[in-house]
């Protein structure tokens, strides 16, 4: 078993996929001969081709609407944005078409694919590419949106989501590409879309977090447990929609306790809907108000200020402490 | 180093047949009787099935729709030459090419009366026809992705025919399609759809361009500019758009210049940015009109053969509006069942309740 980081693991995911089926194709902005901004389809050109691998112009909406042309017309394509922060440019095709296909036509067609897009911050870049949107695609009906948080997730999330019927948003915890190794076995593997899934059991707190606030979440978890001796559970969302409030409201109706850490602004971001999730299924098993640890409601600040923004382990830890001693 | 010339381009025009139905011989394609007539008769349809759904509009019958009164020639000059394999991605205004890929009167109703029944192709249509795409110039880029497809999979007998509108060609997506068919060169046929106005917007304050036909230039692909009132122009343009793609030699761009002689939508009233007079201008150029002179003058049709058609029609359509009005059939709760190709608890969890409050407010489902 190989100890592979995110970007790997995700290379590896759809190398896997293009040598079992012929139909799967990637497309994007430097994805080919350069191997993408962050080497995610790196050798693949050289192994697949470049009429597999394919080099686009410029222009997220082309992508998007190519992609869904290329699925009505039996392949499987992968697309990539650079960043999240490019992306919104393909909104119209994801949102009017891609989603909706499916409904539109009572199940006569419908488009499996996939969009790949790095997004978060923590890696000191740019404007425009560390901001963490996912509300923006999981408000869209018909529309799946996975966030992996480590490699061995990542790459059997990449795999369910190539084979899945439905489009799917696969947005990647850019600050996690290289944060950290896992071993990964040797034979492909899955998870199942539309499953959060319990890290590790706990029986004081349920700690909620998807992408690269795991990473932080983890820390956090294990910092508190060795300090205070408290036995906390940590849910990975893993699928923002459509989401498995059910696994989280379980874990509540076990713990009595919730934290939500969430690198987005917080207003209308997922925290709420899990917390409205949790309200419906398991309000009367909470000992404590649910604490929501989040970026703030401010335009993503440039590098410079972006450490303050994000949460810390230090914030995940004190919001933690608060649901608990309440 | 001089400053020098490195490109010239110019947009050719074409016109075979004129509104008076005065044929250039010389110009004049070599169609076979049968051919003629069947691209009559689906004009025909189009434009008798567009008339009865405006009355349909207005009784109350079906909601907004399209009219694409004027448009037949354009539409029926294409999608008459398109093969069994080769992918429709139409937009909102393509009834009578709609019609003629097998798409039923009935379904139309259907769609316009606001049920998602109405965009299934089974079981009479061509299964390459995509629904009807309102974004608009969204459905170009659909056309790039399917064209990419054939050509990947060895479909040598594909191509991919796009249509939009004037306004459409303002659009961003169209601009991303026309040079992602450029750049990789793909089978797929641009039909603009020129008809002069988008909603109130004429085509002079939709662009400075003298015709829509030499976007093509820039992104180094043919374009032509065609009377899209002539049904033998849209012809000959389209056949060597299309023996141009099949041949491995790429994308073609041909805008048909004709007039949207109706409102835009139902929900329409032209008289607040158009007049009167400029319609009557346009119908005077009425594709219909001046194929029947052609036919006529050819010996192909009469009166009493056009009579004997609308009376075949009116009957047919008839029966379709009669068919569609009986229809009550629809499962209320289908939209649950197309979210995802998989099942989910979020979505069950709310159907559940959808037809609880159903069947607490007496509804069926």
């Amino acid at each position: 078993m190989p100890k592979l980081n995110m970007v790997q693991a995700i290379n590896l995911a759809l190398d896997e996929l293009m040598a079992e089926d012929e139909s799967v194709v990637l497309l994007g902005e430097d994805i080919g001969v350069d191997g993408g901004v962050f080497r995610v389809t790196d050798g693949l050109h050289a192994k697949y081709g470049e009429h597999r691998v394919i080099d686009t112009p410029l222009a997220e909406s082309a992508i998007m609407g190519a992609a869904i042309g290329m699925a009505l017309g039996g392949l499987k394509p992968v697309g990539e944005m650079q960043f999240s922060g490019f992306s919104y440019l393909m909104i119209p095709q994801l949102e009017g078409h891609a989603s909706r296909l499916r409904g539109r036509t009572l199940g006569e067609s419908h488009v499996p694919l996939v969009i790949r897009m790095p997004y978060g911050g923590g890696v000191r870049a740019l404007e425009h590419h560390s901001e963490s949107r996912e509300v923006f695609y999981a408000h869209t009906p018909g529309t799946k949106v996975v966030i992996p948080s480590g490699p061995r997730n990542a790459r059997a999330l990449m795999r369910a989501a190539v084979l899945d019927p439905d489009p799917v948003v696969f947005m990647e915890p850019k600050r996690s590409y290289r944060a950290f190794r896992e071993e990964v076995p040797d034979a492909p593997e899955t998870m199942e879309i539309g499953r959060c899934h319990v890290e590790k059991e706990g029986k004081d707190i349920t700690v909620v977090a998807w992408g690269a606030m795991m990473h932080t979440a983890r820390k956090a978890v294990a910092e508190l447990e060795a300090e205070r001796g408290v036995s906390v559970e940590l849910v990975d969302v893993l699928t923002m929609a459509p989401l498995d409030g059910e696994t989280i409201a379980a874990s509540v109706r076990k713990t009595g306790r919730l934290a939500v850490i969430q690198e987005a602004p917080r207003t209308y971001g997922a925290a709420a809907e899990i917390i409205a999730q949790v309200n419906d299924k398991a309000l009367m098993y909470l000992e404590a108000p649910v604490k929501r640890v989040t970026g703030y409601d401010v335009v993503t600040p440039y590098f410079g200020r972006e450490l303050q923004y994000i949460p810390t382990v230090a914030r995940a830890k004190r919001g933690i402490e608060e649901a608990l001693d309440f | 180093m001089p400053r020098k010339e490195l490109a010239t381009w110019s947009v050719s025009y074409l016109q075979i047949l004129d509104e008076d139905g005065k044929v250039d011989k010389e110009l004049e394609p070599k169609l076979s009787k049968d051919d003629l007539l069947a691209m009559y008769r689906a004009m025909v349809w189009g434009r008798i099935t567009d008339e009865r759904m405006l009355k349909l509009q207005r009784q109350g019958r079906i909601g907004t729709f399209g009219p694409s009164t004027g448009q037949e020639a354009a539409q029926i000059g294409t999608m008459y030459w398109a093969g069994e394999k080769d992918w429709f991605a139409g937009a909102f205004r393509e009834h009578a090419a709609r019609l003629h890929r097998g798409e039923s009167l009935e379904r139309q109703l259907l769609y316009y009366n606001g049920w998602e029944e109405g965009n299934l192709n089974a079981p009479d249509a061509n299964p390459r026809n995509l629904p009807i795409s309102v974004i608009v110039g969204a459905q170009a880029l659909h056309a790039v992705g399917l064209a990419y497809a054939a050509r990947l999979k060895g479909e040598k007998d594909t191509c991919v025919l796009t249509y939009m509108g004037d306004g459409a060609t303002s659009e961003g997506d169209v601009h991303e399609a026309l040079n992602f068919a450029s750049t990789w060169n793909l089978p797929v046929i641009f039909i603009v759809q020129n008809n002069q106005w988008a909603i109130s917007i004429p085509r002079a304050k939709q662009m400075k361009s003298r015709t829509i036909a030499q976007k093509a230039v820039a992104y180094d692909m043919p374009g032509i500019q065609v009377d899209g009132n002539d049904v033998l122009a849209v012809s000959v343009a389209m056949q060597e758009a299309r023996e141009r793609a099949l041949k491995g030699e790429g994308p073609t761009l041909i805008e048909c210049v004709t007039y949207r002689l109706m409102m835009h939508t139902t929900a329409d009233d032209q008289y607040k940015y158009r007049t009167k007079d400029e319609e009557e201008v346009w119908w005077r150029r009425d594709p219909l009109v001046r194929f029947r002179k052609y036919l006529t003058a050819k010996k192909l049709w009469s009166d009493a053969k056009e009579e004997a058609l609308q009376e075949e029609f009116k009957a047919e359509m008839d029966r379709q509006v009669a068919s569609f009005e009986a229809r009550k059939d629809f499962k209320l709760d289908a939209p649950f069942d197309h979210v995802y190709g998989t099942t989910h608890a979020v979505i069950e969890e709310q159907r559940a309740e959808y037809l609880d409050s159903l069947a607490k407010e007496g509804g069926d489902a």
